[in-house]
């Protein structure tokens, strides 16, 4: 929930963000060419200082769904404890996103982990690389056209023996 | 000839300086780190000049999972994440599950609920700190918290017979009730536990040692603190006042009296110190919670369609003969709509919450976790920096990295 004279402000500012609530929660669809400026606003003027989270959905198979990644930032200020919800949608072959770690340290780890499993690139991210999945995996494993099962690095890996090592 | 490199007199010095630097490789088997995580250690003599941090050894895979587990089966894996306390991770996932289903559950769940939480956070801070007295030399001190584990794990096993995996919680309700020896039992511990905890502080509080080891190591600001999404005991022992029972008050922390624990230096020592005064607060609320127990059902009634109906109602009326099949049969259960929900509570370690998105059937179509160890293991190389290296194990055991959560 956030507080109203924050949703109008933003809502002046930037008319292009689609707001929306569920469970008590704000969200807003934010389009990527303003989010970097929604961010540093959000920071500056209203006071969300904290990143809970930030993560990302492959709406490749969900139904009704327009676009392919729909990234999730989740923001909270410490002083009010108002929660909002970013939503920012990307669809190949450009799926760069600004990095939000000019401003929220927190976010660096993060953004290394959707980068990980989803393959979104962050811009501006001061070292991104896989963080979970070895360095020489080559595939993005949350992503929905990737089985569950795995394409068969876990019984295809090279084996190294002791003489050759 | 001479080095082609060194243009200035600064390069020149840090090209001098690095030839002190070596690494050692700590991890992924190490005794003090407690769990399979790397590190890479930059040392200059005995000081730590950068550390790397290598994760990724337990991914499981976890998130993935939860896309082909339904909203049930999905709580054995949530027992693995964090594994000192399972049961916070069980009531933070169907908390998160009932936030985008939009269930209410019944006060005597939510007062349940509320009272295992607690425990597991005793659960988990006696394990914490008694880790950070093993690492710095305090073997008995590590003993005194496992030997209350113990009763801890013999009230879960009366609870709901597993120790360490328990998977207590379902969609709308618990497993199984609540038995009068459980209630006797966690009774006992709210009698006989302040009792150890006197002990642990007289044993640690003004140990020489161990304050040495723990004061002035390790220092995270309050700025810091928020910059870098620190929660839970690590973010209050730098002074923010976060807490979610507080905060956005769930189950049925609005109802009890408690206080926040924080302190303001920031270091190892204010991190063990607010573990230990949490210890405090949260048997004050489970005394609180189990007298105020409330009575009647504990899952949430038949006509809401999600937990499974007792055997005497499956057997005498229609509705639950009904019920029972409806939930047993795939995709008929579950009424979840199409849209994304983040639920979250306050773990022992910090904020754990989870993002659902439901795609209508009974199986979620994403299920994120935020795992408060992989945000606080983000911390470490910040921490370390310039410390020595026997401050490394002081850091690491009062950060509470669980690698089966840092990695899921």
């Amino acid at each position: 929930m956030i507080d109203a004279a924050t949703k109008t402000a933003l809502s002046e500012a930037f008319p292009s963000i689609a707001w929306s609530e569920f469970r008590g929660d704000t969200r807003a669809v934010v389009p990527r060419e303003v989010l970097f400026e929604v961010f540093k606003r959000l920071r500056d003027e209203h006071g969300f200082d904290f990143v809970v989270d930030i993560t990302c959905v492959d709406y490749l198979n969900f139904r009704g769904a327009e676009d392919r990644f729909g990234l999730v930032y989740l923001l909270a200020s410490t002083h009010t404890n108002e929660r909002i919800t970013l939503r920012v949608f990307v669809n190949e072959p450009d799926l760069t996103v600004p990095s939000a770690v000019p401003l929220w340290e927190g976010a660096n780890w993060l953004e290394r982990e959707v980068w990980d499993m989803f393959g979104i690139p962050f811009e501006g991210h001061p070292d991104l690389r896989r963080i979970l999945m070895p360095e020489e995996f080559t595939a993005f494993p949350l992503r929905k056209d990737y089985p569950l099962q795995g394409r068969g690095e876990r019984h295809n890996f090279p084996v190294l023996h002791r003489e050759d090592a | 000839m001479p080095p082609a490199a060194a243009k200035t007199l600064e390069d020149l010095a840090q090209a001098k300086s690095r030839d002190y630097v070596w690494t050692l490789n700590f991890g992924p088997q190490h005794p003090a780190t407690h769990t399979t995580l790397r590190l890479l250690l930059m040392l200059e003599g005995e000081r730590v000049v950068d550390a790397i941090p290598d994760i990724g050894y337990l991914h499981s895979g976890f998130e993935k999972i939860g896309e082909h587990l339904n909203y049930n089966q999905y709580v054995t894996v949530t027992d693995r994440m964090n594994y000192i306390s399972p049961l916070a991770n069980n009531v933070a996932w169907h908390g998160a599950v009932e936030k985008l289903l939009g269930l209410e559950i019944t006060p005597r769940c939510k007062y349940l609920r509320t009272i295992l939480v607690e425990l597991a956070r005793i659960s988990d801070h006696l394990l914490c700190n008694g880790a950070v007295g093993l690492d710095t030399g305090a073997f008995t001190y590590f003993l005194y918290a496992f030997y209350q584990r113990e009763v801890l794990y013999d009230i879960f096993e009366t609870l709901c017979g597993a120790r360490f995996t328990n998977s207590y919680t379902r969609v709308g309700g618990v497993m199984y009730d609540a038995t009068p020896l459980v209630i006797e039992k966690i009774r006992a511990f709210v009698r006989n536990f302040p009792k150890t905890l006197e002990d642990m502080d007289r044993l640690l509080n003004r140990n020489r040692i161990f304050i040495d080891r723990t004061k002035g190591v390790g220092v995270l600001t309050k700025n810091e603190a928020i910059n870098r999404s620190a929660t839970g005991p690590i973010a209050r022992a730098s002074g923010v006042t976060r807490d979610l029972r507080k905060d956005d008050p769930y189950l049925a922390y609005a109802d009890l009296d408690f206080q926040i624990c924080c302190a303001t230096a920031g270091d190892c020592f204010a991190r063990y110190l607010v573990r230990m005064a949490e210890m405090r607060e949260s048997l004050k609320i489970v005394e609180q919670a189990i007298e105020n127990l409330p009575s009647g059902p504990v899952n949430v009634g038949i006509d809401e369609r999600t937990t499974l109906p007792d055997k005497k109602q499956v057997y005498t009326t229609i509705e639950g003969t009904i019920s029972h099949f409806e939930l047993v049969m795939t995709n008929r259960g579950f009424e979840v709509p199409n849209d994304e929900a983040y639920g979250a509570i306050e773990a022992p370690n910090g904020e754990l919450g989870f993002y659902l998105v439901g795609d209508g059937t009974d199986v979620a179509y994403r299920a994120r976790c935020r795992p408060p160890s992989y945000i606080h293991f983000a911390l470490f190389p910040h921490l370390i920096r310039g410390h020595t290296l026997s401050d490394v194990v002081a850091v690491l055991g009062s950060l509470n990295i669980i690698a089966a959560e840092l990695d899921r």
